[in-house]
């Protein structure tokens, strides 16, 4: 951590910090810490009056139906998007990984959909997924399934959440590969002269090799669900229909920006901090301990 | 070694997997190819239309079709170049600086703003957005550039990353700057920017990316049109998503708006893959 050699100047490694802790105080630790104040505090609808009360904003959030609901809504939705984008880059992953010639060729097919933006990965689907002039769309009433997502609550969760995986897959995929190509080829070679079939060789072998991979994946995915997937709602369904596909961020981005209930918003705000806090202090942990593998 | 008993099985699911991302891309190339109303009657065929040239043109110079009247993708795709460009050239300087300071100096209280730089990781702008849009707003920075892309460039990401790369340089090399007469800032522009070149590039593609696709600081920040980037112009598009609008320039805007950052990914795959591996370490 420490280096040998340093340069000696009592000002300048000031000054050098200087823009980005101006950067980082001015739009990061004091819009926090007013989260955090105004998380304690009621104001009156027209922002005269300011009462502190304490913990009584979590209360009232924590004990509200259709937060609870967009609570389910998130674990649901944050599940299967993680499922959802892991399984089948897995999958592609150990399948690129076997090939021999072209693996690269692969790598540059699968890895462009990380560089769509999620609100235009949304704005895509919805023109495919559209009940009466999109291709899926027409072709899933075809088959008889009443297809509509601006009515249907589950096919507009689903919709959603097929996006939002579709999208991530490539940057999972990127990762696994990479965790493969780490695992020595002797160990595998090893277990298949004992005469371990392929689907043995990945379960007992290579699986557990990889699961650092896999547990930062999952902390990764987590937080792509709970946030980056904002744009996906925004453009596809709005939260609706009803308040099917309204996940946690959706319902903050209601509460503080549409509907301006500043206490409300902040105490759902800090709530989605300590959200982020925890995975992010439970990664690094295991990051660190991970050095034994 | 015969891992894979089926030699073609692997390219099977692959080419599987190839599809399933391009073939919505695809259709949605196809859409920007016909004309409204036959895209609104739903018998859009899956070969490429007639009106390809055409659409195109309307939709970077003027795209005001029977129910949509959006700002022209050129100026959208001006907006987001801007935006992403002046991100990316902030975050990589800001953390070349803040980085270079926290390895080659002892200083009172190093420790302590290498941990505040590094807390910031945990403070996506989403969960600070509406505190943060009040900074913003009471510095009178609403709608103007400096509000749109000064809050997003502070990085954990790049600061952690330079600190990593700047941690193996040489002993020897500080020391021969040093004999040599070269002062900090000296070392710092002769030195150490050119052995940073590659983690420069890594993080230019990676954050080029992530400034390109910036949607909700520029939804609340931005107000006026003439500010709109291409990835909220195309949603604002969309309105509520009826049958009958003006698909085929909404197509042909969501095509230009993921050109650029796809071709980046493309073109500069190492950069890329190295920035993203290193970036999550």
């Amino acid at each position: 951590m420490r280096r040998r050699t340093i340069f000696r100047n009592k000002l300048l490694p000031y000054l050098l910090l200087t823009p980005q802790l101006a950067v980082t105080v001015i739009f990061f630790f004091y819009p926090a810490a007013q989260a955090l104040y105004q998380s304690m505090l009621f104001e009156d609808p027209f922002g005269l009056r300011s009462q502190f009360i304490w913990f009584e904003n979590f209360q009232t959030v924590l004990t509200n139906p259709l937060y609870l609901e967009a609570a389910r809504v998130t674990v649901v939705f944050s599940v299967a998007v993680t499922l959802g984008a892991m399984g089948p880059a897995l999958l592609l992953a150990v399948m690129a990984d076997q090939v021999i010639r072209g693996a690269t060729g692969y790598r540059t097919l699968i890895v462009w959909p990380y560089a769509i933006a999620p609100a235009v990965a949304a704005v895509l689907m919805l023109f495919i997924f559209h009940p009466t002039i999109g291709q899926f769309g027409q072709g899933l009433r075809a088959l008889g399934v009443p297809w509509d997502y601006r009515i249907h609550g589950g096919q507009a969760l689903f919709l959603v959440i097929f996006v939002s995986a579709w999208k991530q897959v490539s940057y999972n995929f990127l990762f696994f590969l990479a965790g493969l190509q780490s695992i020595p080829k002797t160990i595998v070679e090893a277990a298949a002269i004992d005469g371990a079939s392929p689907t043995r060789r990945f379960w007992m072998i290579i699986f557990p090799l990889l699961s650092p991979t896999t547990f930062f994946l999952l902390v990764v995915n987590i937080i792509y669900a709970f946030f980056d997937t904002f744009g996906v709602i925004h453009a596809q369904t709005q939260g609706g229909p009803g308040r099917a596909t309204t996940t946690l961020m959706y319902r903050l981005y209601r509460d503080g920006w549409v509907n301006l209930d500043l206490g409300g918003s902040s105490a759902q705000s800090v709530l989605l901090m300590t959200a982020v806090i925890a995975l992010t202090v439970i990664q690094f942990r295991y990051i660190e301990r991970r050095v034994h593998y | 070694m015969a891992i894979g008993r089926n030699r073609w099985l692997p390219h099977v699911v692959l080419l599987l997997g190839v599809a399933i991302f391009a073939f919505p891309i695809y259709l949605a190339f196809v859409g920007s190819s016909h004309d409204a109303s036959t895209i609104a009657r739903g018998d859009m065929p899956l070969t490429i239309g007639p009106n390809l040239i055409e659409n195109y043109q309307q939709a970077l110079f003027s795209p005001v079709g029977e129910r949509v009247r959006a700002t022209p993708a050129l100026t959208m795709m001006r907006n987001s170049l801007y935006m992403a460009l002046a991100i990316v050239v902030g975050k990589i300087s800001i953390s070349l600086l803040s980085a270079f300071a926290v390895v080659f100096f002892e200083f009172p209280g190093r420790m302590f703003f290498f941990w505040m730089i590094f807390i910031t990781l945990m403070l996506p702008v989403e969960v600070r957005m509406i505190p943060t849009y009040a900074v913003v707003s009471n510095l009178g920075m609403v709608d103007t550039f400096a509000g749109l892309t000064i809050p997003l460039i502070a990085s954990a990401t790049a600061t952690l990353l330079f600190r990593q790369h700047f941690l193996t340089i040489a002993d020897e090399l500080v020391d021969a700057a040093q004999i040599d007469g070269a002062g900090a800032m000296r070392f710092f522009w002769s030195v150490l920017l050119p052995l940073s070149r590659n983690n420069v590039a890594a993080l230019f593609v990676i954050m080029f990316i992530y400034g390109w696709n910036q949607y909700l600081w520029p939804l609340i920040v931005t107000t006026g049109r003439g500010r709109e980037t291409i990835v909220i112009g195309i949603v604002r598009m969309i309105g509520t998503g009826e049958a009958q609008t003006d698909w085929q320039l909404i197509m042909a805007v969501a095509m230009l708006a993921l050109v650029p950052p796809v071709a980046i990914i493309i073109f500069m795959q190492r950069w890329f893959v190295k920035g993203l591996v290193d970036a999550e370490k």
